[in-house]
């Protein structure tokens, strides 16, 4: 446990960094609201759609990939880091038989 | 106990003074400068005290002072505490994932053995991942929060184009793991001690794979979509102003320092000069005594370090202002159809490899 605590320093300095500036971007700096002003910016023109609509369904898949495919890949880093030990070792349960179907 | 407190200090504030003080700021006007002379351009050139110019880098002062006197803007119907948030996710990880890359050996200074390391973790590797991956969060957030129809477009882009890649950066690094058999980052720079041992003799088509997928992980060109200036604005950052703007910047350069930290630790034997082992160093700055001989080995163990990490963001600057911007759906294919199988073979080959020898 010993070895966090650098990170948890590390972690504390930087996210201390990261308020800092955000502390300071928003006392710093002029402050003048106007209605056209805060107008998200849609090349000149007053936005007629929001942004909160429907969007494709395929973003939604690759989510789901995603979740299938690394779970999988975080399952290989062990093996990978035992791959020189274990040998042909991940294929035991196929050599004892326990694939053939009677 | 204290000196290990006194030397961790001393690591943090180091690579925290290296990261912040030296790298973000120049590669903003490492950015500019390079672009230009490779368009034939002069580029930032204006900023000056009393007339002197230095080259442009006066700018890096300038553009801090202009940048933190600008207003700090949220858009009406905003979610404002996402909105301060996302720059916020998308800075701090970046600044932490250095942590555990080693920017030297380990030496015995004076009694004391100093490992050059700030945390020494058995899953480096894997804490790594954890928290470059969060910052995609950052990107999705900015986008999502901002309430304008360009970041969304943006913000949807990044996330599946991240996700994406995320999973072929973890199978492509899983070759030199099974290599090396470990996941200690110091370890395998250790291990990379001979020259014809370095990752990328080992592991060329895991090199490509993962400078490939790390910088479509930090969405630069050809992998900027999500910023895509000709098409959509400035993407997912274009409701943001002032040191909130500035910050996604920040996260991105200090990512482009960390991409060439690990490339160098798993690729390009860490601190190791090739055919100049540390014990050849030693005897020669035998003249210095012991310990003069180790802190001189030292300091040029991390000086070969850092010029092998600006090698490789030159490489990446390089990339970045010589290829041309990928379609969306080009980067799905390539990210999905390409590279994800080719890191699966990889992996296939490295075991066959292994097994035969």
């Amino acid at each position: 446990m010993n070895e966090y605590i650098p990170v948890l320093l590390m972690l504390l300095l930087a996210a201390g960094t990261s308020a800092g500036i955000l502390v300071a971007t928003t006392l710093i700096g002029p402050k003048k609201k106007f209605a056209e002003k805060m107008e998200p910016f849609e090349c000149g023109e007053s936005p007629i759609v929001s942004p909160k609509l429907r969007f494709s369904v395929k973003f939604y898949l690759i989510a789901l990939f995603f979740v299938i495919f690394d779970i999988e890949a975080v399952f290989l880093y062990p093996w990978a880091v035992l791959f020189k030990q274990l040998g042909l070792f991940g294929f035991y349960v196929w050599k004892r038989g326990a694939l053939e179907w009677q | 106990m204290l000196a290990e407190l006194i030397e961790t200090i001393a690591k943090i504030m180091f690579i925290f003074g290296v990261n912040m003080g030296f790298f973000t700021p120049i590669l903003g006007w490492v950015e500019r400068k390079q672009s230009a002379v490779m368009q034939d351009r002069v580029g930032a050139n204006r900023a000056d005290i009393f007339g002197f110019r230095v080259i442009g880098l006066l700018h890096i002062l300038a553009d801090a002072i202009k940048v933190l006197t600008k207003e700090d803007f949220v858009p009406a119907g905003a979610n404002k505490f996402f909105h301060t948030l996302a720059p916020f996710i998308s800075l701090t990880p970046a600044l932490v994932t250095f942590a555990v890359i080693p920017f030297g050996g380990q030496y015995e200074i004076f009694g004391h053995k100093v490992n050059l390391v700030i945390a020494d973790l058995d899953i480096g590797i894997l804490f790594i991942f954890a928290f470059a991956s969060l910052a995609t969060y950052g990107t999705v957030l900015a986008g999502w929060s901002s309430n304008n129809n360009w970041s969304f477009l943006g913000g949807m882009r990044a996330s599946a184009q991240m996700l994406s890649y995320e999973v072929a950066m973890g199978l492509s690094i899983i070759g030199v793991i099974m290599v090396y058999s470990s996941l200690k980052l110091t370890e395998i720079g250790a291990m990379q001690a001979e020259f014809f041992r370095w990752g990328i003799f080992l592991q060329p088509v895991g090199f490509i794979l993962f400078l490939t997928c790390a910088i479509a992980e930090n969405k630069r060109a050809p992998f900027d979509i999500p910023e895509a200036e000709s098409e959509i604005v400035a993407g997912y950052f274009t409701e943001y102003s002032s040191m909130k703007f500035v910050m996604f910047w920040m996260g991105e350069f200090l990512e482009i320092v960390t991409i060439s930290g690990i490339i160098t630790t798993l690729f390009f034997g860490a601190w190791h000069i090739p055919f100049v082992s540390n014990e050849m160093l030693l005897s020669i700055f035998g003249f210095a005594g012991p310990d003069g001989a180790n802190i001189l080995t030292m300091l040029i163990n991390i000086a070969t370090f850092f010029v092998k990490i600006i090698f490789f963001i030159w490489l990446q600057m390089t990339i970045r202002w010589t290829l041309p911007r990928f379609r969306y759906d080009q980067i799905m294919k390539l990210g999905w159809k390409i590279l994800l199988p080719l890191a699966l073979i990889n992996i296939f080959i490295t075991g066959l490899v292994l097994l035969v020898k």
